[in-house]
């Protein structure tokens, strides 16, 4: 038993004096009488073999907070890597937001209660349709993985067709999960993930082995801008034009915090576009800020019918001027259509999509611009800095956003030895690419944001420096 | 027990009651109504809503121009049409939308069965906002993330106990993508025995969630959906003529969304372990069997739970969720990579695992919701964690009491036996008798600052259904007056029908208009730009 009686605080009903008004309103002497309805061999009869409570809120957090002590966190070292889950700041309106107890706490409630809930999707919705250049967006789901995975469906649902390209620079983490949905060969829906092979110079999309692989029966052409390995992909309206001529979709996969500067999906011709939001507002929290979007052309239905994530659309009311917002083609879904959905849809990353709805508002488009100048600026000048120490190149091309290629193979030692010795320079180095990678020798792929200032590219510079000595 | 007297007590709830079954105590509810304009409507060209670093002299120095390293194709031609708007009004926008939101944590959301909207602690929200576990990168050196790695892997342990099985990921970013994972586990397990081009059948009930059905259809099978019987178990002797050959096994809820236990559970198990094929129970909603029974011990291969409803994490406006997904030892070595393991005292991330299915999702999962669910659990121990058992379902048997005695008020199947956690109730008399249905009877209640009930999944099977579930977050004041308003609008339908059916009329918003819209491509608009696009087409 706990080290003393109490009634817990989460549970009023506890009281005994409550608890036996209730039992004797059903006229029952005990909870017991209620769960005869599960049959004693079935029943559990020990006692769960968890730890006894803490039972004292203050002591709670005292356990709690003296484990997550024991993490070191982006706050304490100087974090260079992104590869995926990125450091940028978050403004302190964006956490005021959706820290408010209304937001957090609401779930599925319909449009007369929740109407701020609708609103702020739907704004959300808006302006990320803005910097993607497509009307029709979706409700994110899981990350950028899945969604990637759910847009090969979707073209294949679109086409008819079960083969999609994707580049070979693409993350293979992302790759991973789309693999998992497009399922093994010996499934009857399988779709087949072919790689096209990149420039090893310039990391860019191999346009002649894109031709080679393209035929009639693929259902998408899927490129990333910038890739995994932080290219700026230039090619995109010849890679739409190449998919287009054969009758294949082109998915663009975008990180959209680069879209102040960089052309976005929609003015290169994509059919669908895909991606992360947890760069617009999201804290990394171990990856748990990720969360995937899906957006897509509107001047053909096609795409909102087969999209697999719910869709909302703008509404009036019998009041002149007043604004409502409701679920489009509801049928479509697993909520609506079980095992004849499109995929399916469950709860996700809600919150984020309101976080990322502020953070645009914010931002503007002016922040955007700035944001993506002070990327481009600082992360050419620490892969400058880098690039001077000795063994130490710069690979792939000059066009990249945040995230550049340094190759280690000339100073003798490998990037987890490297990495291994930053920590005791409080720095967290760049992603290890020699296993995903390895044609790339020992080459790590650091990142460098608006969040770093010059000084802390200067303190990396000197780290690396004495780690290389 | 050193509570207050017992006869003290006893008067106040009566006190309680009477006030709110009389009605007379109803709230005169008003939802905040700001009318306000979009986001996209505010913009004033010029405002800014925060400023972002510029790069510093000496960079721009060296490097220049930084578009210069854009190529000309991809410099963005024309800057996105972003709102533009100072802080302050920015800010204000989004505190009213947040007001115009009826949270679980303001109003009562016993309205919202299946989805279990208990109380979020909020010494959680502090832990997850703490720099400590909000600033991780996921990629961080294992030497950096113990205490992180340390709270995953104890919680994992702690639902091994509760659900009684060997092996667990939080990999997944909720309930149904946890479900998912099992269908694709299933998956791996007969093709590491050659066994898939011949099993290609998932059994589910009508009464599982939508997730049943529909992720097993996404992993490649063909989905069997067994129907109620009488009594609303999945019928026994159809759900054996399912089962064959072909059977990859089942994915199904129990207690179902009726909130009936079924006391055979195990025998279905033995039905589909005879045919060589493996049983997944749903257990998203386990909140009225914590330490009651457990999905291992009724023979089951595989189970999972969500953080967000029976461990506490907050909803979110439907996420970030995480669902923990377990299974017995055999599945064991088919879940996706990586896996918390624990040697000595130290912590570590297992990728080397040649049988896993791969990845359900990026980095680590959401571990979030991971360090909520661990307080959670540290805060109620193995005792108060069948507290919350007993009380939700003792919250719901109370309940169903109460609603059983308002007019139109049914409860189909299993007549005399009671119910667990949550209750499928039906209007469908009420209709017959007033023209009031679920749908209006729903919109009514938000006028009492009760959110709006969950009727059902669909189909429909039972008519003119609401599924509340009282949970042990809820007083017996709360459940009291929840029903008291579920009378109130039984009563106005038999006096004032047409009254009930144009309700609400104290919400943020009048009735909507166009519904047609939502099925008409000319005219559903998912973007504030395709919307002027379309109004400007459709004149």
């Amino acid at each position: 038993m706990a080290d003393r009686p109490f009634v817990h605080p989460y549970i009023p009903n506890a009281v005994p004096a409550t608890k036996e008004a209730m039992l004797r309103e059903l006229g029952l002497d005990s909870v017991e009488e209620i769960y005869a309805e599960i049959p004693d061999r079935l029943r559990f009869k020990g006692r769960l073999d968890i730890p006894e409570p803490i039972l004292a809120e203050c002591d709670l957090r005292r356990h709690v907070k003296g484990l997550l002590d024991r993490n070191t966190s982006c706050e304490e070292n100087l974090n260079f890597c992104g590869a995926g889950c990125w450091q940028h700041y978050v403004p302190a309106v964006v956490d005021e937001v959706i820290n408010r107890a209304e937001f957090l706490s609401a779930y599925c409630g319909a449009n007369y209660s929740d109407l701020g809930k609708y609103q702020a999707r739907f704004e959300f919705n808006s302006q990320l349709g803005e910097l993607l250049d497509l009307d029709g967006v979706a409700n994110p789901i899981y990350d950028w993985g899945d969604v990637a995975g759910r847009s090969f469906r979707m073209a294949r649902r679109i086409t008819g067709r079960a083969r999609v390209l994707v580049p070979r620079t693409m993350s293979p983490m992302r790759l991973a999960e789309a693999r998992t949905l497009c399922q093994p060969e010996v499934m009857p829906s399988h779709v087949a993930i072919d790689q096209v092979d990149y420039e090893p110079a310039t990391g860019r999309l191999d346009l002649a082995d894109l031709r080679a692989k393209l035929a009639d029966d693929v259902a998408a052409v899927y490129w990333e801008n910038p890739g995994y390995l932080g290219t700026i992909e230039d090619q995109g309206a010849e890679i739409v034009r190449l998919a287009h001529e054969h009758g294949a979709l082109a998915i663009a996969g975008v990180d959209p915090i680069t879209l102040g500067v960089l052309t976005p999906p929609g003015a290169l011709g994509a059919d669908i576009a895909c991606g992360d939001i947890q760069t617009l507002g999201m804290h990394m929290h171990a990856g748990a800020g990720c969360s995937g979007f899906i957006a897509f052309r509107d001047d053909d239905p096609v795409y909102a019918q087969e999209c697999p994530l719910e869709l909302y659309s703008l509404l009036r009311t019998e009041t002149p001027g007043e604004w409502q917002v409701a679920e489009a083609l509801p049928e479509r879904t697993s909520y609506g259509a079980r095992e004849q959905g499109k995929d399916w849809v469950g709860t996700a990353s809600g919150l984020w999509t309101i976080a990322a709805a502020v953070y645009m508002t914010v931002m503007g488009p002016q922040g955007f611009r700035e944001l993506g100048e002070t990327c481009i600026a600082r992360s050419h000048y620490a892969a400058r800095r880098l690039a001077e120490l000795p063994g130490v190149e710069v690979k792939l091309s000059p066009a990249f956003f945040k995230e550049f290629v340094v190759s280690f193979d000339g100073t003798g030692q490998t990037v987890a030895e490297i990495n291994e010795r930053l920590l005791d320079h409080a720095v967290f180095g760049g992603r290890d690419l020699s296993a995903e990678f390895p044609e790339l020798g020992q080459s790590a792929l650091y990142c460098v944001t608006e969040y770093h200032s010059e000084a802390n590219i200067a303190e990396l510079a000197i780290a690396l420096k004495e780690v290389l000595a | 027990m050193s509570a207050r007297g017992s006869d003290e007590v006893q008067a106040k709830l009566e006190r309680l009651g009477r006030l709110r079954r009389d009605g007379g105590a109803l709230r005169d509810y008003q939802a905040p109504r700001w009318n306000e304009p979009l986001i996209m409507e505010q913009s004033v060209p010029g405002e800014r809503g925060v400023l972002v670093p510029l790069a510093e002299d000496e960079i721009k120095a060296e490097v220049g121009d930084p578009l210069q390293y854009v190529p000309a194709t991809m410099r963005r031609p024309a800057a996105p049409e972003l709102p533009e708007i100072s802080q302050h009004q920015a800010l204000r926008h989004y505190l009213r939308l947040s007001q115009m939101t009826l949270g679980m944590d303001l109003g009562s959301d016993i309205s919202e069965g299946t989805c279990t909207m208990k109380y979020s602690p909020k010494l959680h929200e502090e832990l997850v906002r703490y720099h400590k576990q909000a600033e991780l990168h996921p990629w961080q050196d294992e030497k950096t993330l113990q205490g992180l790695l340390r709270i995953v892997y104890d919680c994992g342990e702690y639902l091994k106990a509760i659900s009684g099985m060997q092996a667990v990921t939080l990999q997944p970013g909720g309930g149904s993508h946890a479900v998912y994972t099992n269908a694709c586990v299933m998956r791996a397990y007969f093709a590491a025995r050659g066994e898939l081009g011949q099993r290609d059948e998932m059994i589910t009930t009508i009464f599982s969630h939508p997730c049943d059905a529909a992720t097993p259809a996404v992993a490649g099978f063909k989905v069997i959906t067994v129907m109620p019987d009488q009594n609303g178990y999945p019928d026994l002797e159809a759900f054996k003529a399912a089962v064959s050959e072909r059977t990859v096994g089942c994915m199904i809820t129990n207690p179902e969304d009726t909130g009936i236990y079924n006391p055979q559970i195990d025998k279905y198990v033995e039905v589909l372990h005879k045919a060589g094929a493996l049983a997944f129970t749903d257990q998203a909603n386990a909140n009225g069997i914590l330490g009651i029974a457990r999905a291992r011990d009724a023979g089951f291969d595989a189970c999972h739970f969500n953080l967000h409803k029976t461990f506490s994490s907050p909803h979110g406006c439907e996420g970030p969720a995480t669902g923990a997904y377990l299974t017995s030892d055999t599945l064991a070595p088919y879940l996706p990579v990586p896996l918390v393991v624990k040697t000595g005292d130290t912590y570590h991330l297992d990728y080397d695992r040649p049988e896993s299915i791969g990845r359900v999702r990026g980095f680590l999962g959401n571990w979030m919701g991971v360090v909520r669910a661990y307080a959670w659990i540290r805060g109620l121990g193995p005792d108060g964690l069948r507290e919350v058992a007993e009380i939700s379902v003792l919250n719901n048997n109370y309940l169903d009491r109460l609603l059983m005695g308002v007019r139109g008020v049914s409860r189909p199947y299993a007549e005399g036996h009671r119910r667990l956690d949550q209750v499928r109730y039906s209007l469908e008399s009420l209709k017959e008798e007033t023209g009031v249905g679920t749908e209006d009877v729903r919109d009514r209640m938000v006028d009492f600052g009760i959110q709006s009930f969950w009727m059902s999944h669909h189909p429909w099977v039972v008519p003119e259904p609401f599924t509340p579930e009282p949970c042990e977050t809820y007083a017996k004041a709360d459940l009291d007056e929840w029903a008291a308003v579920v009378k109130k609008a039984s009563d106005e339908a038999y006096t004032d029908a047409a009254f009930v059916k144009a309700s609400p009329h104290g919400s943020s918003s009048s009735r909507m208009t166009g519904l047609e819209a939502l099925e008409d491509p000319k005219q559903w608009a998912f973007t504030w730009r395709a919307y002027k696009r379309k109004i400007a087409a459709n004149g």
